[in-house]
């Protein structure tokens, strides 16, 4: 047998020859067109770094690989990367600990349809089942979890399994797919063949569209006095941004943003109502309950969003366009389902649009616009007195940014503020953990984004508690200069519970103070340029030096220790009875 | 002891058809873990069609329930079709083999007589034990069963899963199959 390096193979790269296991993962990646891998080493994954190491050499870099502090940061960073590049996101760790340590990631993928492909060393085949040391079943273990996970057990299988799991990752539905690749098939050769497979016959990732439903829901719309539409991440998975637009704008519908959508129409568009959900905006939520048709695209009626599911929107007809038909009657039961991509069925529906014009129904929801500017909103980011707020940092980076900044967040009041008050203008501008809700998500993932892209300017808002879930990411932005500006909203207080418990644990914080450390003190070892923020008239300064500052900074804003984010519909409340105030 | 259908539950019949891939089964399982629904029998088999498994699933659960249970179990990747059935909608079988002492057995004709009742045949005989085996629905089989225990003959009894075959002329899983070899224009598996 022989041993082909890198070297050796540049000259007759497409002819047949024999290589590795590992070696024929490197080049089905690069056939992916893989260039960005997050990922950790360990013994079960060293022949496949070892190979690595010839693909990121600086004479020939085929691959940046960004090595993270810990495996969930690669997981989170591949999801963030993933979500702002419409690529799919890949991360390269070991065994045992080294994959279960990227499951946070997988899950978190799995509800945020983000296209992912974990690929983790495995004991040799041989061990397999003994317990041998760093064994775990990987597969078994991923496998509720994920969309598609695979053990790569032969050489010859390595250029099938990395085109079959990118084909699943990123087509229909995208998700997560777990590769578990044993130690004695990176090192077993094989004759490598690149595969392309767009096919699996068990797997329909593109339903036809139904015509007799497309022309049903034409039909409703046309109907209604009353559309309201629902905006969700599948607009954005789908590139249907253009379409969602016409097809709003030609039956003149307002609508409303789920948490993963909210990018998918600029902010600034005036059919735009805001966000939905828990802590959304009033007028969107209110009217839920008063449309005539409710349309929703590309969402999938999370509990957060409906309140009381027994009351909501029990008046309209409800039209759902979804690409994963098992989303179709999962918690809201519909009129009229478009099962398909909504970049085709849009276009459709619209086609049969008669162009109308609601001005009546879309002024109902200024009235409720004013009581949420008047009584949360002007508050929130106009204060003159008292400490810093969530809400005036959050518009001020908002503003500073030009509105066309990547919002991270992590988890918690952060979220739900950055998410309330940070504006868009471009796609694909919003990374948070929405289904899964993961805390230590945001630092990780604004790593990802940085290298997905580059050329624009990542905004991370993060509480002092999940900065600590994975704080050891600062070692990765340090070596790599990943331009992450870190907003930290530090409450010293673990405040979404917090709040939680004010409002229905009778004020009992149990364990929800936190003692925190001195974040300039650890900024400053690992170099990267911090300050802290107390006074309001200070804000704005610190802002323009943190985006003036080429590379990462950590901008620290001491704010009002029990802020609540409102207004709320508090579980099991109707959509339609947010509470403006506690 | 089997759990008996209530007014919100009945017994439903999930067919399900897959690939040969190792780890099939515990997707399909994971399906009704997550909802902890049990399943009340299972058998796997090789289908009619070549490299295509069959599996035939009971539990007890409700429409809304089994049917997004059948499509989340659709959902997976190596999943070909999966489709739910209430027991009018299907021809069901069922085994039961019951280890008889062979002593006891001659001793007592009232044995025989349980046994030809219930259309069960006699398919070994030694000095020791004699197997009878027993098609039919559940109820008939552990009808014989009881039948049996209380003559104290029983040493052994063992009920298999259902099977189960569709009454509708429609053979859903080959023109599925079919239809979808017609849109493979690329690189297949």
């Amino acid at each position: 047998m022989i041993f082909l390096g890198w070297e050796s193979n540049k000259k007759d790269y497409m002819s047949k020859e024999v290589v590795t296991g590992a070696e024929a993962l490197m080049r089905a990646l690069k056939d992916e067109g893989v260039k960005t891998i997050f990922g950790y080493p360990g013994g079960a994954i060293m022949p496949v770094y070892d190979r690595l190491y010839d693909y990121t050499r600086e004479e020939n870099p085929v691959f940046n690989h960004i090595l993270v502090r810990h495996e969930q940061g690669a997981s989170h960073a591949a999801e963030g990367f993933a979500r702002v590049s419409g690529e799919v996101g890949v991360c390269l760790v070991t065994s045992g600990p080294g994959a279960t340590n990227t499951l946070t990631g997988v899950a978190d993928a799995m509800m945020d349809s983000t296209p992912i492909v974990v690929i983790a060393g495995q004991v040799g085949v041989g061990l397999l089942g003994t317990d041998a040391f760093q064994e775990v079943d990987l597969v078994g273990v991923t496998q509720p979890i994920c969309k598609w996970s695979y053990q790569i057990r032969r050489a010859e299988d390595v250029a099938w399994a990395i085109s079959r799991a990118f084909y699943i990752a990123k087509s229909g539905r995208p998700g997560p797919v777990v590769l578990d690749f044993p130690k004695n098939a990176q090192i077993m050769t094989t004759v490598y063949e690149p595969r392309h497979i767009d096919y699996i016959r068990s797997y329909v990732p593109y339903p036809k569209i139904n015509e007799d439903n497309v022309k049903e829901a034409a039909r409703l719309i046309n109907n209604a006095q009353k559309p309201f539409a629902l905006i969700g991440q599948g607009v954005e998975l789908g590139e249907a941004q253009k379409e969602a637009v016409e097809f709003l704008e030609k039956a003149d519908i307002p609508f409303g943003a789920t948490l993963l959508g909210l990018s998918a129409i600029a902010s600034s568009h005036p059919l735009n109502k805001g966000m939905l959900g828990m802590h959304g905006n009033l007028a969107a939520n209110v009217n839920t309950n008063e449309c005539d048709v409710l349309i929703a695209v590309g969402m999938r009626f999370d509990d957060r969003i409906i309140g009381k599911l027994e009351t909501y929107a029990r008046q309209a007809k409800i039209i759902h366009l979804d690409i994963d038909k098992v989303e179709i009657d999962k918690n809201i039961k519909t009129d009229v389902a478009v099962i398909g991509d909504c970049k085709e069925s849009l276009p459709e529906i619209t086609k049969l649009l008669k162009r109308t014009e609601h001005r009546e129904w879309r002024d109902s929801f200024e009235e409720y616009h004013k009581t949420e500017v008047d009584k949360v909103i002007e508050p929130e980011i106009h204060p003159s007195s008292g400490p810093l707020l969530m809400g005036e940092v959050i518009n001020a980076v908002s503003e500073a940014t030009n509105n066309d900044g990547i919002l991270v967040t992590d988890v918690g009041l952060n979220q739900m503020m950055g998410c309330r008050y940070f504006k868009y203008s471009s796609n694909r501008s919003v990374v948070t953990s929405g289904g899964l809700g993961t805390m230590g998500f945001g630092m990780p993932a604004a790593i990802g984004a940085t290298f997905g892209r580059p050329d624009r300017t990542v905004c991370l808002f993060v509480g002092d508690g999940g900065f600590q879930m994975n704080i050891q990411e600062l070692g990765t932005i340090m070596e790599q200069k990943a331009p992450v500006k870190i907003i930290m909203l530090n409450n010293n207080f673990l405040g979404n519970v917090r709040q939680w418990q004010d409002m229905f644990f009778n004020g009992r914080r149990s364990f929800t103070p936190m003692m925190n450390p001195d974040y300039l003190g650890i900024s400053k070892a690992y170099g990267i340029p911090a300050e802290v923020v107390v006074d309001r008239k200070d804000l704005k300064a610190a802002i323009e030096r943190m985006l003036a500052t080429d590379g990462p900074y950590l901008l620290e804003a001491a704010i009002k220790e029990d802020e609540n984010v409102m207004p709320m519909t508090p579980p099991g409340y109707d959509v339609d009875k947010m509470l403006l105030e506690f | 002891m089997m759990k008996m259908e209530t007014a919100n539950n009945k017994l439903y019949t999930l067919l399900v058809y897959s690939e040969n891939i190792a780890g099939i089964l515990n997707q399909i399982t994971a399906v009704f873990t997550r909802r902890q629904v049990n399943i009340e029998s299972l058998n796997v088999s090789a289908s009619s069609i070549e490299g295509v498994h069959k599996y035939t699933i009971t539990a007890l659960s409700n429409e809304d329930q089994i049917s997004k249970i059948t499509q989340q179990i659709e959902r997976k990747i190596d999943v070909i079709k999966a489709s739910y059935y209430s027991d009018d909608q299907i021809f069901i079988r069922e085994i039961g083999l019951y280890k008889l002492s062979t002593p006891i057995t001659i001793e007592n004709p009232e044995i025989s007589k349980i046994i030809r009742q219930h259309n069960a045949a006699i398919v070994e005989v030694n000095p020791t034990y004699s197997i009878v085996i027993k098609s039919g629905m559940t109820e008939e089989i552990m009808s014989l069963y009881y039948g049996l225990n209380d003559l104290g003959c029983v040493l052994q009894y063992t009920r298999s899963g259902r099977i189960a075959i569709t009454k509708s002329h429609e053979e859903h899983v080959s023109a599925f199959l079919e239809a979808r070899e017609k849109e493979n224009n690329g690189d297949g598996e």
